[in-house]
């Protein structure tokens, strides 16, 4: 099954450590995700449910640009990594 | 009965108290996250508090006990589209107890501008308030400073609670008389000078930086414009303007309607003091005359930037309070004619609030 990684960021709305989802796309990988963590779907997406501008996906080690292709395939092995762009100040 | 000033800032959410004669920092909660907006309630006594988390959104939390402990709530949300750019609600901005003849009811302001309404004390789903957000004139409303609209005043009428007043940059002025059902553009007399001229005088263009009511004479309005300060004596049947000074907060006593505070700064290019001197200023005549309060502010140069929520005025009506973009906090305790530092040293403040304690 995939796996998920969320940014450590979100430690206090998600679960520890990264967590295996039955899913053959990325929409159904965070849809997946988010029944067992529901409080961490408004954090990822927006209330549209698009992926929130400033949350950086990889799938497999590259970056979605599109951040629209929730349909996006993912294989059994993926590595799906969620992030958050960088800021400063 | 005593006033404690909420800070909402870049950084956290601080509280300062009256303790031993000064004005000292004695909580914070949100450490490193953007606060948005404070409400404390004074029916049922809880805090809510907004955050814009930038990367992760805009979040409600609520306190039901003092600030031991935050709840995260449901957020407010916008109607669900296919359409791929619809929008998507980016932060709350404004946040109101309902009267107190309406125990439970909370309402929040947003960017983009829309208006939601929680009738269980932030409990459960949020509504949104349709008769608002289906204004065939919100298609020429936008955004001022923030690329969004923005809904970042609601007054409640202290005479009859289903009467609501809010502002929006830019769009106007606008009251209901139905607690949201429909709503009639309230920005007669407001002006645009920046606008093309035949749009100068559109209400529902107009940019209100922020607008209070007067507590005890709630038929008077103070409006901090882009323009300048505007004034109404009539229930908001027509706006008088009382010259072009910028800003963004203003205050009014909540018994004598004629007496409002201000933190003028230069407009548009600029948005810092005139001169570099940083000053408050006040009028005691409903705006006919205007003075300079600078007694306790920096002598020298100063650049501070008061944003629109961040001066408020206590129920008492002599201690006020603003708060800067370059993290200085000041407090009068005699309606102006003199300020002190409370602290030279918070991140950016976005908001200060007197709440009542006890």
């Amino acid at each position: 099954m995939p796996t998920i990684h969320v940014t450590s960021h979100l430690r206090h709305v998600a679960p520890a450590g990264p967590m295996p989802v039955d899913a053959a796309t990325l929409g159904g990988a965070l849809d997946a995700y988010f029944a067992t963590a529901p409080r961490v779907r408004s954090y990822i997406l927006d209330d549209q449910g698009r992926l929130r501008r400033h949350v950086a996906v990889f799938i497999d080690g590259e970056l979605l640009l599109d951040k629209k292709d929730l349909g996006r395939r993912v294989a059994p092995n993926s590595e799906i990594y969620v992030m958050q762009a960088l800021s400063g100040g | 009965m005593t006033q404690d000033l909420f800070v909402s800032t870049r950084k956290g959410l601080f509280r300062f108290q009256r303790i031993g004669g000064k004005w000292q920092q004695t909580y914070v909660a949100f450490l490193g996250q953007p606060v948005t907006a404070f409400l404390a309630d004074p029916r049922s006594g809880n805090w809510y508090a907004a955050l814009n988390l930038g990367h992760f959104g805009a979040k409600l939390h609520r306190s039901t006990n003092q600030g031991a402990t935050w709840d995260e709530l449901a957020m407010p949300t916008l109607p669900k589209s296919d359409d791929k750019d619809a929008p998507s609600l980016n932060q709350i901005w404004a946040l109101e107890a309902g009267g107190a003849d309406q125990p439970g009811l909370v309402w929040a302001g947003s960017l983009p501008a829309a208006l939601f309404r929680n009738d269980r004390n932030g409990d459960g789903a949020w509504q949104l308030v349709e008769g608002l957000w289906n204004l065939p004139d919100r298609a020429k409303w936008f955004g001022g400073g923030t690329d969004d609209t923005a809904l970042h005043t609601i007054c409640v009428d202290p005479r009859k609670s289903s009467r609501i007043v809010i502002a929006i940059s830019c769009g106007g002025v606008w009251r209901s008389e139905d607690a949201g059902a429909t709503w009639a553009c309230r920005s007669r007399g407001l002006f645009a000078e920046y606008m093309p001229p035949d749009r100068r005088e559109d209400p529902a263009i107009q940019d209100p930086h922020r607008i209070v009511q007067c507590r005890n004479k709630p038929d008077h309005f103070w409006c901090q414009h882009h323009n300048g300060i505007f004034y109404s004596t009539n229930d908001l049947e027509t706006w008088q303007f009382a010259g072009p000074r910028f800003g963004f907060g203003v205050a009014v006593h909540p018994s004598d309607p004629a007496r409002a505070w201000f933190v003028p700064a230069i407009k548009d290019e600029l948005r810092v003091p005139q001169d570099g001197k940083f000053v408050a200023a006040r009028t005691r005549d409903g705006g006919k005359t205007f003075e300079s309060l600078s007694n306790g502010l920096p002598t020298g140069f100063g650049y501070d930037l008061i944003l629109r929520h961040a001066l408020d005025i206590a129920e008492t009506g002599d201690t006020l309070a603003f708060g800067s973009t370059t993290g200085n906090l000041y407090v009068t305790e005699d309606q102006g004619d003199h300020w002190h530092a409370v602290t030279h040293h918070l991140p950016p403040v976005h908001a200060v609030r007197f709440a009542v304690n006890g």
